[in-house]
């Protein structure tokens, strides 16, 4: 299948760099660098393989527009009272259509050393380490956010260092215009043996089919321990285009939960480089789509030490015409002897006309690893139907306790206790909305 | 308690069970042996209701209610207890959060008061004990990564929380080493009372040492070709089977 937009640049977001380009500051050559990167390669279409299954029409079809300016009025308290995790004892950044609000933001005095704040405000000195663990990435998406995003968060934890609190990074989009694109940029650093928990929210306020492009790099030090919670509920009209870079040191621990609930379209690039020895890095997913909802995850885990383990789990629960997508690459390089690496992509069907993409890739240098991957799509499991139906419970119990499950064991896999739980119930109202449960 | 008449069961079209007549009264403990492939577990399938089976003749009673007309947790509500061969793994469901559903559901279909957390906490608590199965095992997913000696004592436990009328086991034998076993046994004795009965599948007479029968049944080809007490589980012990297949040939 290939596509009109095959390579060639939209007028749209070049224009807009001319603001970008006056504004200057340290990381214009990053900027000016993106930009060409993303002139040169276009839009991907279903023709590159990272991209087979998952269309970009809808979004190609818009003009892509920074949201360089924040847009229409600012929001009060009122406006983000009902958001999740907002009942957490949190330190809260808050991010209008990829632009800071102060006003929206609570954030705690921070222990020593300690830095919580919004990426922009602190640019200085960073121009060497923004962009170092995205660098190597011909994903697009990276070119044009390196161009053109405006804020995001900033958090560094130093060595042996905790967060005060929890770190929420909430994200809204206002947009009511389709085609509007918020660039939104973090970076995220663990110090050696440094600990902490960070949600990143992505919400909708706006129906419009806007775009959300954001892009993560994380650097998580030797023996750190950052658990790293994604929940992604944004209006069912949006795009969410999201890169995570993760970079891993000796005896690191890291885990990621990616929870896709919202969007239109949602992409969510995982790459994880497991640099030195001994790191334990767990990628955690749940996606739950209805309607014509598309989501992906595309993950390449790079083995590049040894003794690392590696552990994905995704689970998807499709419904409607709604589609998963699941890619998941594990690369274990020469080096990276006594490798165990595991992967599994789980997807319940609900309709007929829901799809399931899945694709396990095992790239294997090395010879003395242990590496597995298991995927299946199908419906739900007749036996366990009759095991629950067997001791007392109705079928449409049975069915109810078995769709919880299922997105139970992804859920489970937070540390965090009073995140799990509140993602627990979160996840069972909007299992028990699903008009096709019984 | 139990009347099985004439039952006749297949899948597909192929017949299994050929016409089984099997009568279980309270207080009693029945053994059912046979080779494999003579129709064991397919009684078990047919008694709980799983999908697939067709019966094509023949009757079951409990208690006078007929029960191939009800839906398996029906049965289950009614009191029929299959402990599984195969105990199903559910990975996400908590194994606490199913038990106490599933006790709450048959005491709501007694008309006895639902248990809240607390109270189920207590009663499980107590019956695991007597399992020998450690607390953490509530928390843990149903039968998920459990050994097979695992979900065995599962099986029973959950026969003991929810104290059916009649408790069919099926093979629950079959991958326990002896010191499992007994366990499970002692597990399944503990159960027995005047007002409810047991039939226990297997193919080894070794499980009969620890719960003792008062009858044994021989099912050979779907049918019951010999019946008789204790004494025959030993004789088949000593013999095998095929001294009675020749006979019934």
């Amino acid at each position: 299948m290939s596509s009109a937009t095959t390579n060639e640049t939209p007028p749209a977001p070049v224009e807009a760099f001319a603001q970008v380009e006056q504004a200057g500051g340290p990381l214009l050559p990053l900027r000016k660098a993106g930009l060409a990167r993303f002139a040169e390669r276009g839009y991907p279409t279903t023709n590159d393989e990272d991209w087979r299954f998952t269309s970009l029409k809808s979004l190609t079809d818009l003009p892509f527009l920074p949201t360089l300016e924040p847009l229409g009025q600012a929001l009060g308290l009122a406006d983000i009272a009902e958001i999740t995790f907002g009942q957490h004892d949190v330190d809260r950044l808050v991010f209008v259509d990829g632009h800071f609000s102060s006003d929206l933001s609570v954030i705690s005095e921070q222990p020593d050393g300690v830095t919580v704040t919004n990426l922009s405000s602190s640019l200085n000195g960073l121009e060497n380490e923004i962009g170092s663990l995205s660098a190597n990435d011909e994903n697009p998406f990276i070119g044009l956010n390196d161009a053109f995003f405006t804020d995001g968060a900033l958090i560094r934890i130093p060595a042996n260092g905790r967060l005060a609190k929890l770190a929420h990074l909430v994200f809204i989009s206002t947009a009511n215009e389709a085609g509007q694109a918020a660039h939104i940029r973090n970076w995220i650093e663990a110090g050696a043996n440094a600990q902490g928990t960070i949600i990143e929210s992505h919400l909708s306020l706006g129906q419009a089919a806007a775009s959300t492009n954001v892009v993560t790099e994380t650097r998580v030090n030797a023996g750190a321990n950052l658990e790293h919670i994604k929940f992604q509920d944004q209006s069912l009209n949006a795009i969410h285009l999201a890169s995570l870079h993760s970079e891993l040191s000796d005896d690191a621990r890291y885990a990621f939960h990616s929870f896709a609930l919202g969007a239109r379209l949602s992409r969510n690039n995982l790459r994880m480089r497991l640099a030195k020895p001994g790191i334990e890095c767990v990628l955690n997913g749940l996606y739950m789509t209805r309607a014509n909802q598309l989501a992906d995850h595309h993950m390449i885990v790079d083995h590049a030490a040894p003794h690392c383990d590696s552990h994905e789990y995704f689970n998807g629960i499709l419904d409607d015409q709604s589609r998963g997508v699941f890619h998941g690459r594990i690369l274990v390089q020469p080096v990276a002897q006594k490798t165990d690496a595991k992967q599994t992509n789980k997807n319940l069907i609900l309709s007929d006309n829901a799809t399931a993409n899945t694709k396990p890739q095992l790239e294997i240098y090395a010879d003395d690893v242990k590496c597995t991957h298991g995927a299946t799509i199908g419906e739900m499991d007749d036996d366990a139907i009759f095991y629950l139906r067997a001791r007392g419970l109705d079928t449409k119990t049975a069915r109810r306790m078995l769709m919880h499950g299922f997105a139970g064991e992804i859920v489970d896999r937070i540390q965090h206790d009073g995140i799990r739980e509140e993602l627990d119930e979160l996840v069972w109202n909007r299992l028990e909305g699903e008009h096709h449960l019984d | 308690m139990l009347e099985i008449k004439n039952l006749q069961a297949g899948i597909e079209d192929k017949p299994i069970l050929k016409g089984i007549d099997l009568s279980v009264n309270a207080g009693e403990v029945h053994a059912i042996m046979g080779p494999n492939g003579s129709g064991k577990s397919t009684l078990a399938s047919v008694l709980a209701g799983r999908d697939g089976y067709d019966v094509t003749g023949g009757k079951v009673l409990l208690q006078d209610d007929d029960l191939l007309d009800l839906a398996p947790e029906e049965r289950a509500r009614e009191g029929v207890f299959l402990a599984f061969q195969y105990p199903v793994e559910i990975p996400g469901v908590n194994s606490a959060y199913f038990l106490r559903s599933a006790v709450n559901e048959i005491r709501k279909h007694r008309g006895e008061e639902e248990l809240d957390a607390m109270n189920f906490l207590k009663a499980v608590k107590a019956k695991m004990k007597e399992l020998g199965l450690s607390e953490d095992f509530l928390k843990r997913p149903v039968n998920a990564g459990f050994s097979g000696g695992e979900k065995k004592r599962n099986e029973i436990l959950q026969m003991a929380m929810l104290n059916p009328k009649l408790a069919v086991l099926d093979e629950t034998d079959s991958g326990l080493d002896i010191d499992a076993l007994r366990i499970v046994a002692d597990g399944v004795n503990r159960l027995k009372g005047t007002d409810n009965a047991q039939v226990v599948i297997t193919h080894y007479q070794r499980l009969l040492d620890y719960i003792v029968p008062d009858f044994v049944h021989v099912l050979y080809d779907g049918r019951i070709i010999k019946s008789g007490d204790k004494t025959l589980a030993h004789e088949l012990e000593e013999k095998g089977y095929d001294w009675l297949i020749r006979d019934a040939a």
